[in-house]
């Protein structure tokens, strides 16, 4: 039973980074209708940016909030400059259009920065928090940052005009159009707040993972997982999928025999598939019914 | 009265295919004008170019300004509310968010929230769901919640395509009898596009007939529905 | 009226591409096929091994192709697939000593079951969903290839050396050219059997589900059974890809094939046009050579070059090498009317 809680604590401590990731997933496909593979890089990237600051001497916070901004709207300028240009394309088109941008980030921090792992700094600390020797203070922190993040969404979207606009543009364009929503700026502005989300991503799982250009690229499918899992549709849904996938992996690998570490991945992916086909939708996702 | 709307020379294209075949027409301010015609005569398409929705070329003035090459969100912001064929709801959100996106242009918050309340008046049935997701409202009320969440943006000139579509008779009499009121009370210019053509002309005071893409009749709405010629050979009725 | 009352129009997720549309026309066929026949002919081994892997990738965005272009379904899991076919012969060559022309049909028949018993579950999702599930199966692949109690069989991460066979009857051609000829036989006979699957009954069942399944399902066409279906063609001759590209590279490794490969087969599939079966080899081609292409363009920066060359290929024609072929049709056609 104490292992059982254990790896459960210890579950929903990783789950905190892909509850973060999962955000961001949410958000772009509540923008843009579907999952970019890219944005796991360009989290890599804001936080190499982040990481950069800091090595000019730039305090912690200070730089968290200036990568902040400049995430922001480095993701505006890619969805205006390589993707509003594909807004009439197929879907699959833009798909790889993902995979080469996911790419061209990948590869050009290799060559800023190279591939040699770097410490990351963390603004909590990391000493055992609340005595438990499985959850660090600066875990603790993220899961803090990740259900703040959730909250500020919440009232960003329900309370706030713009919140409600961009609900609109994503769920009916046309509609939106007609009552003089201007659903393309719409979608940059989605990509914006998915970049900014995904670098405070980013910036809270470095610690943990360490710094490189392959950071992510885990990070970002357990973020899919659970963001398909919670339901795509739903910021709630993502996070609380975020901490399932996170508990699920670990007690898969501890309670099923012969998982090393090369199968979790599969078999964390494998479960989720099973909740899917039983739940189409996903947890917490609105079920859209199809009509002729 | 002066022209609030004028249509010259309208030519929409599918693609390849074109759809409106040089069409013009006028509307003045504060009149109720209602476009006659069959399925596929190109209703829906007139609509769809004046908020350039669809490709198309020919001089289209609103209020004396052309309309022409501008996005469609802003040929809203002129004050033109487009309801949809098929109403284009907002189903995932609730009746009140939708109202509120009706006026999501508008600056004016204390204005909003007295329309709302206004809106509420016109369709009581709205304010006992404003809770309710929009999606669940039968097709009645979903029309109502279309026809409440144009006039959300205080327009000058109201297009309503097929109102009366999938609605029980009396449902329809109900909604033309608030399309009136708002006519007249509120000084709204409305445009409604419909198939039943006894209901609109009963309604409208001017009249226009569309055939494949033309206008083939003009004229004062009395006078068309007591003329059982034109009635016989353009309306069908 | 009730029925028709909120008519919902969804856009399907592959554009209808017309039948015809989806092959070349006799002339451009026979034309390609002869330069395919005479090449090997006129350059050095290596390149005839470079063409042999096109022919066998291509057969890989083929079967891709089948599955999203014809039924509508998307796969990010081809690698398992390819993974499975390649396997499988070089164990049974080299385990069996079974004739490697042989384990081609086998590799086939033990990817279609595979492939339709996956095709199962993933009846269920859609979209995104079936991108997840199908992606889960490509990076359990070369995990579940090296597992302990397999390795007798498998050979581990190790993988197996395959043996390359000789030309036949005493013919005088390299072993590259003998496979290379071999593999265009079996590549052309595949395509031509695809392009009459997608003729038949059964790939009009295909398209009508791709274009919409409700649809479909409500003109009698049995969903369930054609999707998984589509998925087990599509596994099948991957599969046999699989196999070809085992013995073309003497080499099998679970991490040859891991999802790497299978996002390299989906890109030479939208870089060949969705749905345009001839249009396979150009991915195929892309997929082959833009990397070492843009290695040469810059070391340090490969990944980069890469990622613009691709951006610019689909700002050009995102629908694809069949843009080009539609565009140069049409201009043909002026031609001959001048
Ligand atoms: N999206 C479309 N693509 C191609 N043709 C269309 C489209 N929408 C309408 N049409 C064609 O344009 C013509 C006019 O259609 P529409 O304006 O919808 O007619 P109405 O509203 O009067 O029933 C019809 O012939 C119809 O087939
Ligand atoms: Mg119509």
């Amino acid at each position: 039973m104490e292992l059982f809680t254990n790896q459960v604590l210890a579950g929903i401590a990783t789950g905190a980074i892909y509850a973060c990731m999962a955000l961001a997933v949410v958000m772009i496909y509540q923008a843009i209708d579907h999952l970019n593979f890219a944005q796991g890089e360009m989290a890599m990237f804001s936080t190499f940016i982040s990481w950069q600051l800091m090595q000019w001497g730039i305090p912690y916070w200070a730089a968290f909030v200036l990568t902040l901004a400049l995430s922001f709207v480095g993701g505006i300028a890619i969805e205006r400059i390589l993707f509003k240009p594909l807004a009439k394309a197929p879907i699959l088109t833009n798909v790889a259009g993902f995979i080469a941008l996911f790419a061209i980030i990948n590869s050009s921090a290799g060559l800023i920065w190279d591939f040699t792992i770097k410490q990351y700094p963390t603004p909590f600390g990391s000493a055992p928090f609340l005595g438990s020797q499985l959850i660090s203070t600066h875990q603790a922190g993220m899961i803090g940052v990740t259900v703040l993040l959730l909250l500020g969404l919440y009232f960003f979207f329900q309370y706030t005009k713009i919140g409600l606009a961009m609900r609109a543009a994503a769920s009916v364009p046309e509609s939106a159009r007609l009552v003089g929503i201007n659903t393309s700026w719409m979608i940059a502005l989605g990509w914006g707040m998915a970049s900014a989300i995904g670098s405070i991503a980013g910036m809270l799982i470095a610690p943990v993972v360490f710094l490189e250009p392959n950071m992510m690229g885990g990070v970002l499918i357990y973020g899919f997982a659970a963001a398909v899992l919670g339901g795509l549709t739903s910021p709630f849904g993502a996070v609380v999928g975020g901490f399932l996938v996170g508990v699920f992996e670990n007690l898969a690998g501890t309670y099923i025999p012969g998982v090393g570490n090369e199968l979790k991945l599969p078999i964390a992916l494998a479960l989720i598939i099973s909740v899917l086909v039983v739940k189409p939708a996903g947890l917490f996702g609105r079920h859209i019914v199809k009509r002729v | 009265m002066t022209t609030l709307l004028n249509v010259k020379d309208l030519r929409a294209y599918y693609g390849q295919v074109q759809a409106l075949h040089g069409l013009s027409f006028s509307l003045s301010e504060g009149s109720l004008t209602t476009l006659l015609g069959a399925n596929g005569a190109g209703k829906t398409t007139t609509l769809r170019a004046i908020c350039n929705m669809v490709r198309s070329t020919g001089g289209i003035e609103f209020d004396g300004k052309p309309l022409n090459h501008r996005s469609t969100e802003s040929i809203v912001r002129f004050g033109i509310a487009h309801v949809p064929q098929g109403r284009g709801t907002f189903t995932t959100m609730t009746v009140e968010e939708n109202l509120q996106l009706g006026a999501i242009t508008r600056k004016d918050n204390a204005g909003i929230i007295s329309d709302i309340e206004r809106m509420y008046a016109h369709f009581p049935v709205l304010k006992q769901r404003h809770t309710q997701q929009a999606g669940t409202l039968s097709g009645g009320e979903q029309q109502m919640l279309a026809v409440a969440r144009a006039l959300m943006l205080r327009p000058r000139l109201m297009l309503l395509d097929e109102p009366s579509f999938g609605l029980a008779p009396l449902v329809v009499r109900d909604l033309f009898r608030i399309l009136g009121k708002i006519n007249r009370e509120d000084k709204v210019s409305i445009l409604v596009v419909e198939q039943n053509a006894q209901l609109a002309l009963e309604l409208a005071d001017h009249a226009y007939v569309i055939e494949t893409g033309r206008i083939v009749m003009s004229g004062n709405a009395k006078d068309i529905a007591n003329n059982e010629e034109i009635r016989k050979s353009y309306l069908g009725y | 009226m009730s029925a028709a009352e909120d008519v919902v129009t969804e856009a399907p997720a592959v554009e209808a591409v017309p039948k015809r549309a989806m092959t070349l026309g006799t002339g451009t066929s026979l034309l390609v096929l002869a330069a395919l026949l005479i090449m090997p002919v006129f350059v050095k081994n290596f390149i005839i091994f470079q063409m042999t892997m096109l022919l066998i990738y291509g057969l890989a965005v083929l079967a891709l192709n089948i599955l999203t272009g014809g039924s509508g379904q998307f796969s990010l899991g081809q690698s398992a697939f390819y993974a499975v076919g390649a396997y499988t012969t070089a164990v049974l060559m080299e385990h069996f000593n079974v004739n490697y022309a042989l384990t081609l049909p086998i590799a086939g028949v033990v990817c279609f079951a595979f492939g339709f018993l996956f095709g199962q579950p993933a009846l269920r999702l859609s979209g995104v969903y079936l991108a997840l599930a199908t992606f889960a199966l490509a990076t359990a692949m070369p995990q579940l290839l090296k597992l302990n109690f397999l390795e007798h069989w498998t050979g581990g991460v190790q993988g197996l050396v395959v043996t390359k066979p000789d030309a036949p009857f005493g013919l005088p051609m390299s072993q590259d050219m003998w496979l290379y000829y071999f593999t265009l036989v079996v590549v052309i006979a595949i395509y031509i059997f695809s392009v009459n699957l997608l003729r038949s009954r059964s790939g009009r069942a295909f398209m009508a589900i791709r274009d919409n399944e409700i649809a479909a399902s409500a003109m009698g066409v049995d969903v369930a059974l054609y999707k998984t279906l589509a998925f087990g063609v599509s596994a099948a001759v991957t599969g046999v890809a699989g196999s070809l590209g085992a013995i073309a590279v003497q080499f099998v490794a679970p991490d040859s094939y891991t999802i790497t490969l299978a996002i390299s087969l989906f890109l030479g599939m939208v870089v060949g046009g969705v749905g345009w079966l001839p249009g396979s080899i150009v991915g195929a081609a892309f997929i082959i050579f833009v990397p070492n292409i843009a290695e040469g363009i810059s070391k340090g920066l490969s990944g980069a070059v890469f990622g613009v060359l691709l951006f610019l290929v689909i700002y050009l024609v995102p629908h694809g090498a069949r843009q080009v072929a539609i565009l140069g049709q049409q201009f043909a056609g002026k031609l001959r009317k001048n």
